[in-house]
């Protein structure tokens, strides 16, 4: 099953992926790359989430603010966070820091415009519930916005994670020196395609994963009354 | 009886049409002087008492619910003002509770925790729990405080909504059709319901919009009828039979047929 120009092997067999696999895992490389590439993703992933939520609450809640800074969200979203890589780059310097601004850019956009969405869209009978109780700010932004944006929040945080993970093995493939899109990257270099397709597998697995992890959060007793409503 | 509890002073509401809607009617033809807006309501006086119950009928669409949301400080009218205690209405307050119509409580939060938000005052959280549970006992839904409203069902729901409301200890309790999305038996089931609770809290003074005459004239102490588009009082009429009334007595049954009269409904029943 293996088709080969020279001594390259263009469709690595299972047995060779497998075998490239275990050498990555007993020589401890593929461990360090796994954690270089989550590390970057996780710093990115709540960085955005830390500014975009924020963020997209008060502008979802005040219409004019949103009106105001729309066209330029609208204007950087479109540009691929990859565009950004030579800027990076040259910004941050080589480590982790060009990869993680560009896993923060793919995962505030769609943060930023869910929160946008889910807050502007909250009924606005809960409001005047919350006013006729006489809620607090506070009290109206953890009993109210919060609970309420919730549900649509976890999603988009679903799906941001499955970009952003996509987007380091991207960032790791320019300039970096560690991480799995670095694996491929230098599997590449070696004309070692059993090793690239090693990393890919381990991407897909890592991906499946997190995927887990997030759907798991999505069932919290807390947010189960969005899939109940009528 | 005491002194006026709420008071209506000629109190009007437009509405602005909707600014890129389709184009309706010109200048007047609804009533208003100025086109670009649609009257909701049209000089409405009105004087209740405390502890009165005061049943608001009338026809889909004649305003009755935008009167209940001016006494709640939701809307603003146009003209006019609303006075409670000799206070004028200036934005929602605790003390004079909306019931919304469809469901209202928080459905991200539990019965138990719907209600105890109404208890805002008490700083101690095992105490709010503690007094908001004797609100959920009132309806007899002690037993499911750790229920989501989604879990419960609609009758259920407008009880804890109803404890919620009675939880913020309110002298003012404004009821928008609270159970017209309640099937027939849960219905009259309410109705008992709300009697008992008006039993319990003599002065507290009632306003209910609904469109079920049997509703108000098994309810309430009075009947006030709309009509309109644009909103208008038509008559006021007071309810002097002890409860529990029989609905099918002489009495209800000559008040009820006048009432259809007046709403303009003249099919035999």
């Amino acid at each position: 099953m293996t088709a080969s120009t020279g001594n390259v092997e263009l469709f690595p067999s299972i047995a060779q992926v497998v075998r490239a696999l275990g050498g990555l895992i007993i020589d401890g490389s593929l461990l360090k790359h796994c954690v270089a590439s989550l590390f970057r993703v996780t710093v990115g992933f709540y960085l955005a989430i830390v500014t975009a939520v924020p963020l997209g609450i008060v502008l979802g809640r005040y219409p004019t603010l949103y009106r105001i800074f729309n066209p330029v969200i609208q204007f950087l979203r479109p540009i691929s966070p990859l565009a950004w890589a030579p800027f990076a780059l040259l910004w941050f310097g080589i480590g982790d820091l060009p990869a993680i601004f560009i896993i923060f850019l793919a995962s505030f956009f769609p943060l930023l415009i869910a929160a946008i969405d889910a807050s502007a869209n909250i009924n606005p009978m809960y409001f005047q519930v919350g006013a006729n109780l006489q809620l607090s700010r506070w009290g109206s932004f953890t009993n109210v916005i919060l609970p309420a944006i919730l549900p649509n929040i976890m999603l988009a945080l679903r799906m941001t994670l499955g970009v952003a993970w996509v987007v380091v093995v991207a960032a790791e493939m320019i300039g970096m020196k560690s991480g799995l899109g670095f694996l491929i990257v230098d599997g590449r270099d070696a004309l070692r395609l059993d090793r690239v397709a090693a990393a890919m597998v381990v991407i897909g697995l890592i991906g499946l994963v997190l995927d887990r992890i997030m759907r798991q959060l999505g069932t919290m007793e807390s947010l189960r009354w969005k899939s109940e409503q009528k | 009886m005491s002194k006026n509890k709420i008071l209506f002073d000629r109190v009007s509401l437009e509405y602005p049409k909707e600014p890129r809607g389709p184009k309706r009617w010109r200048n007047g033809e609804n009533g208003s002087a100025n086109g670009n807006c649609a009257l909701v309501l049209e000089n409405i006086d009105l004087a209740i008492q405390t502890g009165e119950f005061v049943s608001i009928l009338g026809h889909s669409g004649c305003g009755k619910s935008s009167l209940l949301k001016i006494v709640a400080g939701f809307v603003k009218p146009t003209r006019g003002s609303v006075w409670i205690d000799e206070h004028q209405v200036q934005g929602p307050r605790a003390d004079h509770m909306f019931v919304f119509q469809e469901g209202a409580l928080f459905p991200w939060h539990t019965i138990l925790k719907n209600v105890s938000l109404a208890l805002n005052g008490l700083k101690d959280e095992s105490e709010r729990r503690q007094e908001a549970r004797q609100y959920l006992e009132l309806v007899s839904l002690e037993a499911y405080e750790d229920y989501y409203p989604h879990m419960l069902s609609g009758g259920m729901r407008q009880r804890a909504e109803l404890a919620r409301a009675l939880a913020a200890k309110p002298d003012v309790l404004l009821v928008d059709e609270p159970f017209s999305g309640l099937d027939y038996l849960t219905r009259l089931q309410m109705r008992e319901e709300i009697l008992y609770l008006h039993g319990m809290l003599d002065k507290t003074t009632i306003l209910f919009v609904t469109h079920d005459i049997d509703e108000a004239l098994q309810l309430s102490d009075r009947v006030v009828i709309m009509n309109g588009p644009p909103g208008r009082l038509h008559s006021s009429r007071p309810i002097e039979v002890p409860h529990p009334r029989l609905l099918s007595s002489p009495v209800l049954n000559q008040m009820r047929n006048d009432i259809y009269h007046q709403l303009g409904v003249h099919v035999a029943l």
